[in-house]
């Protein structure tokens, strides 16, 4: 899923003081199973910035949403009738939600309530950590099911460097370093002669060096 | 013979290879650089010069090259993948070469986190091993990365660092064999304190018939004080240093513990002669290049021979 993290209050308040009318948009996916932007989270924070404002001697209206999915045209409709009583749309979703509504609503302006950080998976309860960064062309059948992209913290499709220890990156002991990942599940899987494969300088083209990529199905294509 | 580097020469002919590091000022300071190289004439065979070395912002390792290739000795290109993509790369390799640069070092480069420029994108575009195989495509097949033939290639001796003491250690001789089938010439290692150790990894690497692919120089740093032990021992990730070397220097007085590390590094290039495959040494005495020509000479490894 994608992540995301909360801004801080003090640059959420600064960007919406300037409206009176503010609209309120959480997502129900990614961000919703992160506990960053969903029903949950846009609650919390329509009553903080409630009673900052308040506080303020300044009060704000916040109407509170929070779409099936923000990136998705249909859904991001259904705030057309909200719209007009709006001064600001604060999103909670991630940069794909908030530029969805930005692309939509070309007259209101759009200011995001999260940080987007990464691609990731849930390690445990309250821990999320980055497991692909969207290369394109994904090489996790050669190195046994762990990215080396996403998780070496030098990209190094061919590693460990020489700064592995006892099985921690050498940029922070909380992060695993990938390469041992790798070999410990080659091992497992009997597979360690393909260690030794060199694989070739990547062809970053299926990734960002491509520019900003898009996906045509003509089958599904209206 | 693929190259005109002296330091292949120097293989070549049988004889135990020196080298040295020289890392370029943080400032425009030609001087300085011609100072540290001058320390080193006639006492070593090749001069790495570092590239942004721990992450710091330092003179172009190319630009600090010239300036040593003028002064008449031989300096080794050092090139992380931190810092530039394979456009970037093959065009300093090829500017280098032009200047009479015939030797280069390719490395991953230690971590923006740890120099001062955290806030600094890490490029990556290729890794060390996809750098070697990269260098020696454009040597001996005369293209670029990207296929199209140069005019005028890069004629390379390319070297490559190890570390035999980073995790996990059983894959340190099978990185070091991926290394050589992308066709590097030699290793530089890791500095070695736990010559144990060393001894065992190369044991692993003669097992493999390694030795007899690729020329490794043994990586030895002098130590100044048992401060410095204890610093590199826990702060210097994939750095090996023994409790016993830490305890030798601590029983020193102060004043003696700049020639007890001394004595610590002749007599581990001693013992490192007799050890079947170990092809020269690399000899990195961080800001105390001073000492580096009593080191060669007290190991015996003086005059340098000439070819
Ligand atoms: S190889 Fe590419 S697509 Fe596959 S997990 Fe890594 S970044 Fe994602
Ligand atoms: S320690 Fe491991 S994860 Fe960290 S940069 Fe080196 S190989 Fe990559």
């Amino acid at each position: 899923m994608i992540t995301a993290e909360r801004k801080p209050m003090e640059e959420i308040i600064g960007s919406v003081s300037p409206y009176r009318r503010i609209l309120l948009v959480g997502c129900n996916e990614c961000v919703t199973v992160c506990a960053a932007g969903g029903r949950k989270e846009v609650g919390l924070l329509a009553s903080a910035l409630k009673m900052h404002f308040a506080k303020e001697g300044n009060p704000v209206e916040i109407e509170e949403v929070t779409l099936e999915r923000q990136c998705d045209p249909e859904y991001v409709e259904e705030l057309l009738p909200r719209m007009d009583q709006a001064d600001a749309v604060l999103s909670m979703a991630c940069g794909c939600g908030a530029q969805e509504v930005a692309r939509r609503y070309k007259e209101k302006p759009v200011f995001p309530a999260v940080n987007t950080r990464f691609m990731g998976a849930s390690e445990r309860q309250g821990v999320w950590a980055e497991r692909c960064a969207g290369c394109g062309n994904c090489v996790l059948g050669i190195t046994a099911g762990v990215c080396p992209i996403a998780r070496c913290s030098k990209q190094l499709l061919n590693g460990p460097c020489g700064g592995s220890t006892s099985g921690k990156c050498e940029v922070d002991p909380d992060i695993d370093c990938a390469w041992q990942l790798i070999w410990d599940r080659l091992k497992a899987l009997g597979m360690q002669e393909r260690y030794e494969d060199n694989i070739p300088a990547k062809d970053w083209r299926t990734g960002r060096g491509g520019g900003p990529r898009r996906i045509v199905r003509e089958d599904l294509a209206s | 013979m693929k190259t005109e580097s002296t330091l292949e020469k120097i293989l070549a002919a049988g004889h135990l290879a020196v080298t040295s590091e020289c890392g370029p000022p943080r400032g425009a300071l030609p001087n300085k650089v011609k100072e540290k190289a001058e320390l080193l004439r006639g006492c070593v065979d090749g001069i790495n010069v570092t590239d942004n070395q721990t992450a710091m912002v330092r003179m172009s390792s190319l630009a600090a090259c010239i300036i040593i290739q003028n002064m008449g000795l031989n300096p080794i290109l050092q090139m992380v993948s931190r810092d530039r993509n394979r456009l970037a790369m093959q065009s300093d390799i090829i500017g280098a070469y032009s200047h009479g640069v015939d030797t280069m070092l390719c490395l991953s480069g230690d971590h923006p986190r740890f120099g001062d420029h955290p806030m600094a994108a890490n490029v990556h575009d290729i890794d060390s091993i996809q750098m070697v195989d990269m260098v020696r495509n454009m040597r001996d097949e005369g293209k670029f990365q990207g296929g199209e033939k140069i005019d005028g290639s890069p004629k390379m001796f390319i070297g490559a660092a190890a570390n035999p003491f980073a995790d996990p250690f059983e894959l340190r001789v099978a990185r070091l064999a991926k290394k050589v089938k992308a066709g590097v010439d030699f290793i530089q290692t890791q500095c070695i304190f736990n010559v144990d150790k060393f001894e065992k990894w190369m044991e692993g690497v003669r097992e493999r018939g390694l030795h007899e692919k690729v020329a490794i120089m043994a990586g030895i740093t002098p130590m100044k004080s048992v401060g410095m032990a204890r610093y590199m021992k826990n702060k210097v990730p994939g750095m090996d240093v023994p409790d016993e070397v830490v305890q030798r220097m601590a029983g020193v007085p102060k004043e003696k513990q700049s020639e007890e590390g001394i004595k610590i590094c002749v007599e581990t290039i001693q013992r490192l002669k007799e050890v079947e495959g170990v092809r020269g040494f690399h000899i990195m005495a961080i800001e105390w290049e001073q000492k580096v020509p009593e080191i060669v000479e007290r190991a015996g490894l003086l005059p340098r021979p000439v070819v």
